[in-house]
């Protein structure tokens, strides 16, 4: 593990110990960590092992599989502006989760609701990539992505237009905003192997993308397998956004700051983006969630609302001052 | 037997031929230019001939092994291509663009053996590009560039390396040391072919001359050989002077377009 690496995983762990400190109740740290210990009032425990920490890793799971995501894409597709939220496989991913809510899926099929984000992600993963290797323009590849979103926006609209009642209203609303509050270890459970496995995917895969800087036809030159890479991404990164929109609904932006940010410490090596872009987006995401608890708002804000406030300026920065072509 | 053989490759898409009955052979310590006009199906060769396209027909073989049937990675350590587009996205340092020049053997910017290591210094010093290893890519000049990326195809040290147009847009100093890198690889004892558009240069430089026309390649040998005013008009439709001096060496006066006699 490089020393960035390092240095992020501990400011994760930071981070997360203080989330379990701060809340509606704050606990000091010797009681939360007796209560991880066990050891604590009943009522600790119960805040710390079941809203707390579950909420805590449920960002940083989110976080890390959008981080990681977002660097494979941009990798893949040689455009520091790829992301999964931006390139609508998010919003494809909430759209298909949402259809499980409407027709009542989730709770007569298990595995329905994730499933079905993951199978979102890689359709727009691969209507995405099928396009962007097409055309080799950015431009047109961002327009695809935008075209995207808003279909599965307006079909996400259509859904909601239909809903049957107001709960079921909210319910997507809720997927379309993007939150961890109230996830439990179950919910965890469910989603984790599915991004897991996603970015084990990306991380065996991470040599190629080094190759693919130098364009498609000197990798393949060099002797990468494009078609095994090109699959290899698309389905690693459609996994890991499709267990991110699953666990938390549409977060975007995370998949585009995080590897700006560590970029220019791994020397613009797309090889060696993924781990720190992965531990990045989770602090990252772990961050907001604390801000979104900490503000005295009276109803709490989305954790996706605060992604996007911060992310879009961040992603009309880098828009801007891009160097090269 | 050559270094490098491709024989009666063809390449049809769509209904049309863009390739047809290619055959040439390279051979080591030679530099050999590949000349035609725009259209001719010159980069499609070259695809074909390092299995990055598959052929219709025909095949090519290096050290007398089918590269079509080759893993790529295998492939890739006996054939260095240098693309036409050479696009560059981060402003990586010179020298990590280089490292990827190892890419075949498992090295990168990250991980380089000291076998790696050693290739990769070799090719930078060959390039002169002593000095310029930690200098971001988007800060060169389009000379420096050009170098860069010739060190990066020479760093995987392979036996032919192939070239696609790598002086086009550059002025004539940085044309010239472009080409005496390449010379100067050859004689090393590598085979090179490179498409140039450039007819004095290829005159200047070339050991050989692989001429291309509609698909076809209608001749193949050196610039003494094949550079006539007759060829000229043949394959560009140019009106030319052409001089053989006493060492054998070619100068040729461009005069303008032939007349268009139908």
């Amino acid at each position: 593990m490089s020393r960035l690496s390092l240095f992020l995983a501990l400011g994760l762990i930071a981070t997360i110990v203080l989330s379990l400190l701060l809340g509606s109740v704050p606990l000091p740290l010797d009681r939360v960590l007796s209560a991880l210990a066990f050891q604590a009032s009943v009522g600790d425990q119960l805040v710390v092992w079941d809203i707390r920490l579950p909420r805590s890793l449920a960002a940083a799971l989110v976080g890390a599989a959008l981080g990681m995501s977002g660097a494979a894409l941009q990798g893949l597709l040689r455009n520091p502006l790829a992301e999964p939220g931006i390139l609508g496989v998010s919003a494809t991913a909430a759209l298909f989760a949402s259809c499980t809510l409407y027709f009542g899926l989730t709770s007569s099929v298990p595995f329905a609701l994730p499933l079905a984000a993951v199978a979102g992600a890689l359709v727009a993963t691969l209507v995405v990539a099928a396009a962007a290797l097409r055309t080799q323009s950015v431009v047109t590849l961002i327009l695809i992505g935008v075209g995207l979103s808003s279909f599965s926006a307006a079909l996400m609209a259509l859904l909601m237009n239909l809903a049957p009642n107001p709960f079921s209203l909210a319910d997507m609303v809720n997927w379309m905003l993007g939150t961890v509050a109230n996830r439990s270890m179950e919910d965890l459970l469910l989603a984790a192997p599915f991004a897991l496995a996603g970015m084990m995917v990306l991380f065996v895969s991470r040599r190629g993308l080094a190759a693919l800087a130098l364009g498609e036809e000197t990798a393949a030159g060099l002797g990468l397998d494009l078609t095994k890479q090109r699959l290899a991404i698309i389905l690693g990164a459609g996994l890991a956004t499709g267990a991110a929109v699953a666990l938390a609904g549409a977060i975007g932006f995370v998949g585009i700051v995080a590897p700006h940010l560590v970029r220019p410490l791994v020397r613009y090596d797309a090889s060696r983006l993924l781990v720190p872009s992965a531990l990045l987006g989770a602090l990252l995401l772990v961050l907001a969630d604390i801000g979104v608890r900490v503000l005295p708002t009276d109803f709490e804000m989305k954790l996706g609302v605060v992604a996007s406030l911060i992310g879009a300026p961040i992603f009309i920065w880098i828009a801007a001052r891009r160097r090269l072509a | 037997m050559s270094l490098f053989a491709a024989s009666r490759l063809s390449y049809v898409a769509s209904g049309s031929a863009l390739v047809e009955d290619a055959s040439f052979a390279l051979e080591a310590g030679t530099l050999t230019a590949l000349i035609g006009p725009n259209g001719a199906g010159k980069t499609t060769m070259l695809r074909l001939a390092l299995g990055l396209l598959e052929a219709s027909a025909g095949s090519a073989q290096i050290r007398g092994r089918n590269i079509a049937a080759m893993r790529p990675i295998e492939r890739a350590r006996l054939l260095a291509y240098l693309p036409q587009q050479r696009p560059l996205v981060w402003p990586q340092p010179v020298r990590d663009i280089v490292a990827l020049g190892r890419f075949a053997y498992g090295g990168g910017p990250s991980h380089l053996s000291s076998g790696d290591a050693d290739a990769v210094t070799r090719a930078i010093a060959s390039c002169d590009l002593e000095g310029f290893e930690e200098r971001a890519a988007d800060t060169l000049s389009g000379g420096e560039l050009s170098r860069v990326h010739l060190a990066r195809a020479l760093a995987a040290e392979t036996p032919v390396v192939i070239a696609d147009e790598p002086v086009a847009a550059l002025d004539p100093r940085y044309a010239h040391e472009i080409l005496r890198l390449f010379k100067c690889a050859s004689g090393e004892g590598r085979a090179l072919l490179t498409v140039l558009h450039d007819l004095p240069l290829t005159a200047r430089y070339a050991d050989r001359i692989i001429w291309m026309s509609k698909g076809r390649v209608i001749a193949d040998g050196t610039p003494n050989e094949t550079l006539t005013p007759d060829r000229l008009r043949e394959v560009f439709g140019i009106e030319a002077c052409i001089d053989v001096d006493g060492t054998g060496s070619v100068s040729i006066d461009i005069l303008g377009p032939s007349a268009e006699d139908g």
